[in-house]
């Protein structure tokens, strides 16, 4: 993409440098001259705005540590310490944890961006897996960071995730430990969590350096998704690129700054604020809200598959989800990159969003949250009033003969005109036997628009007709009910059809629009949002 | 050069040094896997002793074992009732009642005294007894409020996602009313 060198030294030390390290030649031909599409719209921008990002999290995350106690007993207290009396860690903190979030709705836009666009697609497939490798590492790091204030949710959130890897067969429980180091989470599990997440933002910068320069190799995608063919088709990257990114990076940071100083505790859950205690499970245990998808996906499977188990198919699941982007440029079979011209594509990449972002919304309910009950919960409560009660021990040879000889003491009853007979097996060999005979049959139907308030109701009615009958039976009738775990499995079932099944068959059926033949020609038909 | 063999000595050192560095290379990293693995100091803290002589029936006591809680129930009547009636039910993971209370040692346990490691076998958060107003069981043992696990009164899994029973604290007794965890 980038041609020779067009680097001139001026002055005597530039070109006594150049011919000892060409730095300053190296960052002229990377971030001067080097010719970007002149179409790029402001979802470019976001590249610019997550290395601020990484950044801003390491400069205020390097401060931390500076504060900060890995100590089960005073890490919570050290956070407090450096929010209220270290100077401006009042700011630095929520800096770092609202940076989070903040670094995650950035790298989301930039991969809707990547998928939409194509810019996975041949030459680029190298420099799309090294983004799913900084996501992927970029979501290690989150989760242990969320661990070091030592709250109840970084508590049980470390508690749930690690106990995902014991749903691995067989050498699952060893892995557990070996990765808490002890045989619950605690202080060891603090001190290395601690010490990987300083470790991986730096990793994550050197895979970014990576992917920086598979990107100058390849060369930007663009809107159009057609290859820059003439000098015409680019700019230098200053000073246009460089402006459209500090304005894009403006507006962002003043987003930032929003939850900064008047949302800082928005994006965070109000539990984290109760120090960790493994003896009480706070009520409801949601992850922070950009992994929320994917932890939809993990507990959307609520039933085995053949012999896997249903915990280890939504592991398998969850896990899938991510290495499903990693082989995204082999799915998708279109030769035309942009959904621009995919009228098609398009709708299913919206919808696909959609299916995103309502993942988020089922990780953040409780599963079995009803959405839509058809119906009212009812109930039929029938009893015998003023019958004669007679009761009965049933014992038989053996447990094996147990239920036979409950099916036969149940049958002679009736022949001896008993109209309501309950047998109930009280052990191995052991069964009680009531029957009620004469008296008058009666019936009440319940009805209520929630399931706890039907039990309710059912126990006031045995309550007050106890006294003529001590025995009643109950028929139940369950409505529909569509509840957050169906709904997350269509979700999910969206997903991975939208990679498996619709952009493999999508690419070889569907009629693409016209394509541009260069990036000059869509700019001047007015086609492209800016230049 | 003419007589080189094959193969000859180059060859040879190369696959004997290649062969040497790899051991040497396993066994570089394993210290640095294996210093992950639970220290000495915290497999120490492996057993705890609890007093039963206080406890009430109907009552519960969570004590800390590995760093983990563990539920000590002194049962009612009507709960070990339930808990041997059910051994007969359908159950998810079959278990006698009897082979819950056993200690460590396979010797019988005391009916009333129920020892259970108390963290959900579905994702490790802690359920809730039957006196807890978060309570939403239907089998009068212990109700998960992480994603609807519901135990019986011998710690059985009889509804929700979680795929196990309690797992059973393995303890033994010391005296009467004094059991070791561990």
């Amino acid at each position: 993409m980038s041609g020779p060198s067009t680097y001139e030294p001026k002055s005597g030390f530039t070109r006594w440098l150049d011919k000892r390290l060409p730095i300053l030649r190296l960052s002229y031909d990377s971030f001067v001259a080097y010719p970007t599409p002149r179409n790029l719209n402001y979802w470019w921008t976001f590249g610019a705005v997550l290395s601020l990002c990484l950044v801003s999290q390491i400069v205020t995350g390097i401060v931390i540590a500076m504060h900060y106690v890995p100590h089960v007993s005073m890490a919570l207290d050290s956070v407090q310490r450096f929010k209220r009396d270290v100077p401006f860690g009042w700011l630095i903190q929520p800096m770092h944890a609202v940076g989070a979030s903040m670094f995650f709705v950035a790298v989301y836009i930039h991969m809707l961006r990547g998928l939409y666009y194509g810019s996975y697609k041949a030459p680029r497939e190298v420099l799309w897996i090294l983004g799913c490798v900084i996501y992927l590492l970029m979501v290690g790091t989150a989760f242990f960071g969320y661990t070091l204030p030592w709250g109840q949710m970084s508590f049980w959130g470390a508690t749930v995730i690690t106990n995902l890897i014991g749903a691995v067969p067989i050498i699952g429980e060893s892995i557990h430990q070996w990765l808490m180091g002890g045989f619950a989470i605690d202080d060891p599990t603090l001190n290395r969590f601690f010490s990987l997440h300083y470790l991986l933002p730096f990793v994550i910068a050197g895979v970014v350096g990576l992917h920086i320069w598979a990107l100058h190799e390849a060369g930007q995608n663009n809107p159009t998704g057609v290859d820059p063919k003439t000098k015409e088709d680019t700019v230098p990257f200053t000073p246009h690129a460089t402006l459209k990114d500090a304005f894009g990076v403006s507006l962002f940071l003043i987003m930032f700054a929003v939850f900064v100083f008047y949302l800082p505790e928005a994006l965070g859950s109000a539990d984290n604020n109760i120090p960790a205690n493994p003896a009480q499970t706070p009520p409801e245990i949601t992850p922070e809200w950009y992994l929320r998808p994917f932890y939809a996906i993990l507990r959307a499977i609520d039933f085995d598959i053949g012999p896997i188990k249903a915990k280890l198919a939504g592991v398998i699941l969850m896990f899938g989800a991510i290495a499903i982007l990693f082989v995204l440029p082999w799915l998708d079979t279109s030769k035309v990159r942009s959904m621009r011209y995919r009228p098609a594509a398009r709708q299913f990449f919206i919808l696909f969003v959609l299916a995103a972002v309502g993942l988020g919304w089922c990780g953040s309910k409780s599963p079995g949250f009803s959405i839509i009950t058809a119906g009212p919960y009812q109930a039929t409560v029938s009893w015998i009033e003023n019958g004669s009660v007679t009761r009965e021990a049933i014992t038989s040879p053996s447990p094996d003969a147990t239920p036979a000889a409950m099916a036969a003491a149940e049958a002679a009853a009736r022949q001896r005109g008993a109209t309501s007979v309950f047998v109930q097996r009280e052990g191995g060999v052991n069964a009680s036997l009531i029957a009620i005979s004469g008296g008058t049959p009666r019936e009440r139907t319940l009805s209520a628009p929630k399931s706890e308030e039907l039990d309710a109701q059912i126990n006031a009615a045995k309550a007050t007709v106890g006294a003529a009958a001590p025995y009643v039976s109950i028929k139940r009738q369950t409505p529909f009910v569509f509840s957050v775990t169906q709904l997350a499995q269509m979700l999910t079932a969206y997903y991975f059809l939208f990679f498996l099944v619709i952009l493999p068959l999508l690419g070889l059926r569907e009629t693409p629009g016209r394509v541009p033949d260069t990036i000059a020609k869509s700019v001047v038909a007015g086609e492209a949002q800016g230049a | 050069m003419a007589e080189e063999k094959d193969p000859n000595r180059r060859d040879f050192i190369f696959i004997a040094t290649g062969a040497v560095g790899a051991v040497g290379a396993a066994a570089t990293v394993w210290p640095f896997i294996d210093q992950m693995n639970p220290a000495s100091d915290t497999r120490a803290q492996s057993t705890t002793e609890v007093d039963l002589s206080q406890l009430q029936p109907g009552q519960q006591i969570k004590v800390m074992w590995q760093g983990k809680p563990v539920f000590v129930r002194y049962r009612t009547p009507a709960e070990i009732a339930s808990a041997e009636r059910d051994d007969f039910a359908q159950l998810k993971d079959p278990a006698s009642d009897a082979s819950r209370i056993a200690q460590k040692d396979g010797k019988p346990g005391k009916p009333q005294f129920l020892i259970l490691q108390a963290n959900c076998t579905h994702l490790g958060c802690v359920p809730l007894p039957p006196d807890n107003p978060g309570f939403l069981g239907k089998y009068g043992g212990w109700f998960c409020p992480c994603h609807g696990s519901d135990y019986d009164t011998s710690g059985r899994i009889r509804g929700g996602p979680a795929p196990l029973n309690l797992l059973v604290a393995p303890y033994v007794y010391l005296t009467d009313t004094s059991i070791r965890i561990g």
